[in-house]
């Protein structure tokens, strides 16, 4: 009864959401019906819309696995974006630093690069908020910010394409890296690439790691009752920090898939985080929101929404509608999924009677608030 | 309410309630008449919550009946069993801290100036009814300021501004000081003769037998006995209670007292309001001794409890040493591996994980040892294996292993902790109120524990509020006062009344 309620919320919710995207639809004289149609053979309507599906939902998964293990540890990872944009630039130093390295060496060096990368600045909010109470919220949206200033900066000066400078254009790119580093295709012909495995096998691995292993029993201990794990002994504020950093390297590996996976094969900028991440850093919350915070049910949910993103940018072309409106679209399903994972909770809170000693002071509390 | 006389104010009638794996409740009937306090009695997990839960429609029953005032109803929501004159007291109290009374007890009432509040009306009401009940509370100072007992009182008056007519006291006096429980008492009997229904839930049989007009006893989740303080004492409420005869003083075989296994010199530290809890505090502990730590709540246990198991700081010069291991500040980790188990007072905060399950809480500390892991992985079977082991050993009343902890009842929470932290084969134990909540058989059992460590050679220290308890199985009792030990005095020769001097502040016996 509960399954079923957790799982037809969030079916519910982008139901919604498609009604109000039919109603923008029609004030813009399209055709919802076409429109629908537009989005979903743009994004499932051919093994090569497949595999572009597939591109766009490597991100979103990593991020998704990612946000899932913060979660678990009760700390919310807003820094995405940050961490991504962290992790393409260490691994973009490691190719323009090594570009002759062969490939079977290079190449898992610049993914390591990116988790290293992203994990570094998910440690950063992590430790100010083990230890100095800094809200991690704030913290990692502010390194956001930080990160794409840092990434405009090295893209324009220290890391920018010496051509660029040779032509006068500037524009803010690196030069072509190494094919070396370069994630190689699986079809002949797709742009479907080695960065989509990579993301797969590591959402398994964050699950792995929740609940096979001593570490992930540590942060889902600390996530439920930061009490109860230090006075059996586990070090909380070290588990916060460890939590924001694996958070943080999932993202990192997405910017490193991002650079690498990428038809320029370089890293550039439009001096926006999103120009970059197409921002794979909130979308990904949105996915794994959606995938009830389990790193596993991330992947299905992340290809839900790396093909309302294709889906959308074809729509977009097919029938001439601002390009806005993909944005917005994406925007009305995250609002929807995410009011909705509140409702879910409430309503399987609800439905499955749950501790003595949290249900009944729950229950009361909404009670006064209805009666109120 | 519609009145009728002759019926009385609730009537349940067949109530069954099955979870998953459990017959929680197994066709149970209560009748409760105004001006009278009616005990429930029963064991951990005999469903005694469960079906007072049903009553203030937090849970449906499956099957049966049940009557308000003669009249059959269907109890769907606790605001409708408030507007039925149902109050509920919970263990765990739901107040707002940062507001004062008057407007805790507002909240989710309508006031008589909606959608404005109306504070001097409530204040009023809330002087009345605590001038009525003498329950001496002011309206107008915030919660957070209150002691516990306190706020409990802040609860009753919540549920009698709603006009609670029966109210469910579900083992409200496990947090209570004695002193505390015979104020509440006198509480219970103003109610009792302004013709409320109180129904009443403790694992003390003194209370019981102090308060009850009538005693149902539970078993399994069925009414296995009907009976009055008038007919049954202690010794035979325990029996109706376990099915068996219950030694209330279990075993003590004469030990060799071996070497000090936790040292405190000079303790001092302070409380979280950054009061001095613990003042200049002194105490040994030596191999194969239970010492008894006896006092009021609130005059530095807690602290104590806390700095002894590394998890407080301590002000500089204070020295507390387990096995020669430094604890001040050490952190639980460093502590445990010392050689301590602790048993932390606060059980649902400190001791146990609500949503992990049976088998996770029970390896909750030692999860990354070798047994349980190996190569970065848990080690399932074997976790399995240890935990069946314990869950049978501890006689711990769950469904599986795999049952979310918060599901189990109060008093199987108390015993899976105990459980686990005896299992570690700790040199010394920490516990507080290691039987708070437990039944009598129960406690029993963890007696026995106790006492089995202690003649292997643990040093074991127990912090408890009940003098019943520490006098059974103490080989020394010390009295803590004002963060002091007021005293030490050999179990032997020790005597409630003495203690009780002690306890209040009245130096008697060997000073600190
Ligand atoms: N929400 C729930 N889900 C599953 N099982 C439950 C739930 N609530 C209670 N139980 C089970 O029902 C049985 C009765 O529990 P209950 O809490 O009523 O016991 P109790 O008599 O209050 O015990 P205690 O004295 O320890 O508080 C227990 O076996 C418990 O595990
Ligand atoms: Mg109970």
């Amino acid at each position: 009864m509960h399954r079923l309620v957790s799982a037809a919320v969030p079916l519910m919710a982008a139901l919604a959401a498609f009604a109000c995207a039919a109603v923008i639809l029609v004030a813009l004289g399209a055709s919802p019906v076409d429109g629908f149609r537009a989005i979903f053979s743009g994004a499932f309507g051919s093994v090569d819309r497949l595999s572009v599906t597939a591109v766009r939902a490597a991100p979103l998964i990593l991020v998704g696995a990612g946000i899932s293990i913060s979660f678990r540890a009760s700390v919310i990872n807003i820094g995405g974006e940050g961490q991504i944009i962290a992790g393409a630039l260490l691994s973009t130093v490691v190719a323009l630093a090594f570009p002759d390295l062969p490939r079977p060496v290079l190449l898992p060096m610049v993914l390591v690069a990116g988790l290293v990368g992203g994990g570094i600045w998910g440690a950063i909010p992590g430790a100010l908020k083990a230890y100095a109470s800094v809200n991690e919220i704030l913290s990692t949206i502010m390194l956001n910010i930080v990160a794409v200033q840092f990434m405009n900066f090295m893209l324009r000066s220290p890391l920018i394409d010496p051509l660029e400078i040779e032509r006068g254009t500037r524009i803010p790119q690196t030069e072509r890296l190494s094919d070396n580093a370069a994630l190689p295709t699986l079809i002949g012909g797709t742009r479907l690439h080695l960065g989509v495995v990579v993301a797969i096998v590591a959402a398994i691995g964050a699950y792995v790691l929740l609940w096979r292993t001593p570490l992930g029993f540590r942060l889902r201990a600390v996530g439920h009752s930061p009490d109860a794990a230090r006075a059996a002994g586990i070090p909380v504020k070290r588990s916060i920090v460890t939590a924001l950093a694996l958070s943080g390297s999932l993202a990192g590996l997405a910017g490193a898939i991002l650079v690498f996976g990428s038809e320029g094969q370089r890293m550039v900028t439009d001096g926006s985080a999103a120009g970059f991440t197409g921002s794979a850093g909130f979308n990904g919350i949105v996915a794994a929101l959606f995938g009830g915070l389990h790193p596993l049910w991330t992947i299905p949910s992340a290809y839900v929404f790396g093909g309302l993103i294709t889906g959308a940018n074809h729509l977009q072309r097919v029938l001439q509608v601002p390009a806005a409106l993909a944005v917005t679209l994406n925007g009305i399903v995250v609002m929807f999924v995410v009011s909705s994972s509140n409702v879910r909770e409430r309503m399987s809170s609800l439905l499955q009677a749950r501790s003595e000693f949290r249900e009944s002071e729950s229950t009361i509390a909404s009670e006064e608030v209805v009666s109120s | 309410m519609a009145q009728d006389d002759d019926s009385p104010m609730l009537e349940m009638r067949g109530i069954t309630k099955r979870f998953p794996g459990v017959l929680a409740n197994d066709s149970i009937d209560l009748t409760v008449r105004s001006g009278e306090v009616h005990t429930l009695l029963g064991e951990n997990g005999a469903g005694k919550s469960t079906l007072m839960k049903i009553l203030f429609g937090l849970y449906q029953p499956d099957e049966g009946d049940i009557r308000l005032n003669g009249e059959s109803v269907k109890i769907v929501s606790p605001s409708f069993a408030i507007e039925h004159g149902i109050g509920m007291i919970h263990q765990h109290f739901m107040l707002v801290p940062t507001l004062t009374v008057a407007e805790n007890v507002a909240l989710g009432t309508r006031s008589t100036r909606w959608p404005l509040t109306d504070p001097a009306v409530v204040s009023e009401r809330v002087s009345e009814i605590s001038e009525r009940f003498g329950l001496a509370i002011d309206p107008s100072v915030e919660v957070w300021k209150l002691a516990v007992g306190e706020r409990q009182r802040v609860e009753i008056i919540k549920a009698l501004y709603r006009e609670a007519k029966l109210l469910v006291l579900d083992e409200p006096t496990a947090v209570l000081t004695p002193q505390e429980v015979d104020e509440f008492f006198e509480i219970l009997s103003g109610m009792r003769d302004s013709g409320h229904g109180l129904i009443f839930i403790s694992h003390k049989l003194r209370e019981v037998v102090a308060i009850s007009d009538e005693i149902t006893v539970l078993r399994n989740g069925r009414v296995t006995g009907h009976t009055t303080p008038g007919e049954s004492d202690r010794h035979q409420l325990a029996e109706l209670m376990v099915g068996r005869e219950v030694s209330l003083a279990p075993d003590r075989p004469p030990v060799d007292v071996g070497e000090p296994r936790l040292v405190i010199k000079g303790l001092s530290a302070t409380s979280d309001r950054g009061t001095l809890a613990i003042d200049n505090l002194n105490l040994e502990v030596r191999a194969g001794e239970v010492v008894g730590i006896a006092g009021v709540s609130g005059n530095g246990q807690r602290e104590l409890a806390e700095v002894v198991a590394g998890l407080r700081p301590a002000k500089q010069g204070s020295v507390v040493q387990i096995n020669g291991v430094d604890a001040v500040g050490a952190g639980a980790r460093t502590t445990r591996q010392a050689g301590l188990a602790y048993v932390p007072e606060e059980r649902m905060r400190d001791g146990a994980i609500g949503e992990f399950t049976v088998s996770e809480n029970l390896v909750l500390i030692d999860h990354g040892s070798k047994q349980f892991s190996s190569r970065g992985l848990l080690r399932f079977a074997e976790i399995k294996r240890h935990c069946r082991q314990l869950v049978d050993q501890f006689k711990v009343k769950t469904p599986g292993l795999d049952t979310s902890t918060s599901t189990l009842s109060g008093g199987n929470i108390q015993k899976l902790i105990l459980a686990r932290e005896l299992a570690s084969g700790p040199t010394v134990l920490l516990a507080a109120q290691p039987t708070r909540g437990v039944d009598i058989g129960a406690a029993e059992y963890i007696h026995q524990q106790i006492i089995a460590q202690r003649n292997l050679g643990t040093a074991a220290l127990v912090i408890s509020e009940d003098l019943d308890e520490l006098l059974a199985i103490s080989d020394r009792i010390a009295v803590m006062f004002e963060g002091r030990i007021m005293g030490i005095v050999a179990a032997e020769i020790a005597t409630r009344e003495g203690l009780g001097l002690m306890m209040a502040g009245v130096a008697e016996g060997s000073p600190a």
